[in-house]
C-alpha cells in the first residue's frame, strides 16, 4: 500500500513484514525512528517479537548474534559511533555465518562530532564480513530490507541495508509497502541449518588452530562469490512479486554510449540523475549506481565500464592518507583490463555537507583541466587555516 | 516542481508542517518530498526544513537552495542573512508576523536589511492564534493553510486530512480550527501560479 511515510518509519514497517523475532537495539543516539517504530509496532501487538533494549551496541550486536544462532529471526539497526561500538561482534556474527539484517543509517565518524550524514561508518567495517547493500532511495530501502532477510538466511551471511541518515532516513515520501502474503510468498520462515538445540548439540565458536583457520576464512571468502548470485536472483523475484527493482549488483543508466563516466552510491544517485534529466550535465555521461559493495562487483564494475574514457568516482568516506574509498578498489577492479578509464576520485558530502544537482558538472569541467587522482571535490580553501608564514591581510 | 523552505526554531513544528505539506500533496496524488536540515537539536534553535512538490518523482535529494517560496514561523529570521537565500524576485514569503506586510518591509529596511525588490510578502499573526486555539506557540496549522490558500496549491482539506493522520480527539479538532481560521486570514489564490509543471 502507497503511504506518505518518513524513511524510518518505512523501515519500520518492512522489518515488521519480514516476521522478525527477536529486535535488540540501543535505543539512543545515534539511533533512528527504526527501532522506536518497530517498539511501538510489538506494544500495539502488531508485530509478534521480543523487543530487547540493550545497553550498548555492543549488546545489540551480542544480542542479535545469540538469537539468530537459537533460531530466530533477528534485526538490529544503529549507526556512526553504533556500528563501530558494534564491529567486535560484526566480525563474530559473519565470522560464525550466522544470518542477520543490520540497517547502517549512515552518519558521519567523531571526531570532529557530526550527526549527520555519509558514509564512514559502513566503510569502518566493510572488512568484517558482511554483505553492503546501498539504498537510492527509500523504496529502495524497504525493498532491499525485505530482500536482505531472503539474502543473508540462504548465504548464512550478515547483511548490512546501508541508508543514508538524514537524507534518506528523516525523508517522508510516498513509499509502496507490499502486502503481508507478497512478502510471505518471498521470505520463507527462518531456518538456520546450525541452530542451537539441546536435541542436536554442537559447538559454535570455537577456537580454530592454524591448521585450518584459512581454510575458514577462505569459505567465508567463497560465500561471497555465491551471494552475488543471491542478490540478483532476490531483486529478481522481489521484482516479479512488486513489479519494481532496486539495482541488483550495479545500476547502469544515463547516457549508455557516453565515453565519461560519475559512479555513486546511495541517495546522491537520485540528485545526479536528476541533474542528467534536467540538462545540467552539459555532456553526455553514462551514470552508475553501485549498491552491492560488499560483495564488491568487479566483473559487474569492468563490463558498465567498457568504453569510458574517465570515470568520476564519488566517494562520501576517507581513508585518510590514501583517498576515497569506493575509488580504490573501483581502480583495482579496472586495472589490468584492456583499456580501462582513467578513474578520478572525488570526496563530496562530507559530515552532511549537501550535494547540490550543480556539482557534477563542475566536476565533468575539471576532468578537462587534469584534476588529481584524488580531491575533496567541496572543499572550501577559505575555510582552511593560513599558513603559518602567511601575512594576514590588513584592513 | 515547487520547492519550499521552512525556517523557523527547534520546538515550533517545522519538520512536522514540512512533512504535513507533503503528505497533503500525497492525497492529491501528487509526487512530494520533505525533509528537515537539524542543526543543534534544541528548542529555540534554527531550524531549516525543505518540501518538493511535483506532477512527476521527484530524484533530487539535494536541499532546497533556490526555493520558490519560503514559509517562515518566525520574523526574527529574517535577520539571519542565510534565511532569504535563494530566494528570487519571483519567489514569495510568508511570514508567521503580528505586524502588516508593509510594517514589516518598513521595519526591516530601517533596520538595514535588504528584501529583494518585488519579493511578495504576506503576514498572519500565527503565534497569537495558536496561543488562543491551543495555548502553546506552535504556529503551523494557521501558517500552512494560509500559505496554501494564498498559492492554491493543495486544498486545505488535504491539510486537513494530513493533520488527521498525526492527531486525534480535541487536539485535532483545534488544529483543524486553526487550518480554517489561517486560511481566512489571506486573499486567496493570491499567490497562485499555473498548474505544476515537471
Amino acid at each position: 500500500m502507497r503511504d506518505a511515510l518518513e524513511g524510518s518509519q518505512a523501515i519500520a514497517r518492512a522489518v515488521a513484514l519480514c516476521r522478525p523475532q527477536v529486535v535488540a537495539a540501543y535505543p539512543i543516539t545515534p539511533q533512528t525512528h527504526i527501532v522506536e517504530a518497530l517498539a511501538r509496532l510489538i506494544a500495539d501487538g502488531l508485530l509478534e517479537a521480543e523487543l530487547v533494549s540493550v545497553e550498548s551496541e555492543f549488546s545489540a550486536a551480542s544480542v542479535v548474534l545469540g538469537a539468530a544462532s537459537a533460531g530466530s529471526r533477528s534485526y538490529t539497526a544503529s549507526a556512526s559511533q553504533g556500528i563501530l561500538l558494534m564491529s567486535e561482534v560484526l566480525y563474530n556474527i559473519s565470522g560464525l555465518r550466522v544470518p542477520v539484517v543490520l540497517t547502517c543509517a549512515n552518519r558521519a565518524v567523531s571526531s570532529p562530532v557530526s550527526i549527520w550524514n555519509d558514509h564512514q561508518d559502513s566503510m569502518a567495517v566493510r572488512d568484517s564480513g558482511w554483505i553492503q547493500l546501498y539504498c537510492a532511495d527509500n523504496q529502495e530501502a524497504v525493498d532491499t530490507t525485505i530482500q536482505a532477510f531472503r539474502i543473508s538466511e540462504r548465504t548464512e551471511l550478515p547483511v548490512m541495508v546501508c541508508v543514508d541518515g538524514f537524507t534518506l532516513t528523516h525523508t517522508l515520501e510516498p513509499i509502496d509497502l507490499p502486502e503481508a502474503g507478497l512478502v510471505d510468498a518471498f521470505l520463507p520462515p527462518f531456518h538456520f541449518s546450525r541452530s542451537l538445540s539441546a536435541a542436536r548439540p554442537l559447538t559454535q565458536g570455537t577456537l580454530v588452530s592454524p591448521e585450518f583457520f584459512t581454510e575458514i576464512r577462505s569459505l567465508q571468502h567463497g560465500a561471497f562469490a555465491l551471494a552475488e548470485q543471491e542478490i540478483l536472483a532476490a531483486d529478481h523475484d522481489f521484482a516479479n512479486l512488486v513489479g519494481r527493482e532496486s539495482g541488483g549488483l550495479l545500476r547502469v543508466e544515463g547516457d549508455r554510449e557516453a565515453t565519461v563516466g560519475i559512479l555513486a552510491m546511495g541517495s546522491v544517485y537520485g540528485t545526479l540523475k536528476d541533474a542528467h534529466r534536467s540538462g545540467l550535465l552539459g555532456r553526455p555521461v553514462r551514470i552508475l549506481c553501485l549498491r552491492a559493495f560488499r560483495p564488491f562487483p568487479a566483473g559487474a564494475i569492468r563490463e558498465a565500464s567498457e568504453g569510458l574514457s574517465d570515470l568520476i568516482v564519488l566517494d562520501r568516506s576517507l581513508s585518510p592518507g590514501s583517498g576515497g574509498i569506493v575509488a580504490h578498489e573501483i581502480r583495482s577492479a579496472l586495472y589490468g583490463t584492456g583499456k580501462p578509464p582513467r578513474v578520478v576520485n572525488f570526496v563530496v558530502g562530507l559530515g552532511g555537507r549537501n550535494v547540490p544537482g550543480g556539482i557534477f558538472r563542475e566536476m565533468l569541467e575539471a576532468l578537462e583541466k587534469n584534476p588529481p587522482a584524488f580531491s575533496f571535490f567541496d572543499l572550501d580553501p577559505g575555510k582552511l587555516p593560513l599558513p603559518k608564514d602567511s601575512v594576514l591581510p590588513t584592513s | 516542481m515547487v520547492e519550499i523552505r521552512i525556517h523557523g526554531r527547534g520546538g515550533q513544528g517545522n519538520v512536522l508542517a514540512a512533512y504535513l505539506l507533503a503528505t497533503a500533496a500525497f492525497f492529491e496524488e501528487k509526487f512530494s518530498q520533505a525533509f528537515p536540515s537539524f542543526g543543534a537539536e534544541r528548542r529555540g534553535a534554527p531550524i531549516t526544513a525543505f518540501v518538493r512538490i511535483d506532477s512527476t518523482p521527484i530524484l533530487r535529494r539535494s536541499q532546497v537552495t533556490s526555493p520558490r517560496y519560503l514559509i517562515l514561523a518566525d520574523d526574527g529570521l529574517l535577520r539571519v542573512p542565510e534565511t532569504l537565500s535563494g530566494l528570487s524576485s519571483e519567489g514569495a514569503i510568508l511570514v508567521n508576523s503580528p505586524h502588516a506586510p508593509e510594517d514589516l518591509r518598513k521595519r526591516l529596511e530601517e533596520e538595514g536589511i535588504p528584501l529583494v525588490p518585488g519579493l511578495r510578502i504576506a503576514t498572519i499573526p500565527a503565534t497569537r492564534l495558536a496561543m488562543e486555539a491551543l495555548g502553546r506557540p506552535i504556529p503551523n496549522a494557521p501558517l500552512l493553510s494560509a500559505f496554501l490558500s494564498l498559492t492554491g496549491l493543495l486544498s486545505t482539506e488535504s491539510l486537513g486530512r494530513a493533520f488527521a493522520g498525526r492527531f486525534s480527539g480535541d487536539l485535532l479538532a483545534k488544529n483543524l480550527a486553526l487550518v480554517s481560521s489561517g486560511a481566512s486570514l489571506v486573499t486567496e489564490n493570491l499567490w497562485k501560479e499555473q498548474p505544476i509543471h515537471a
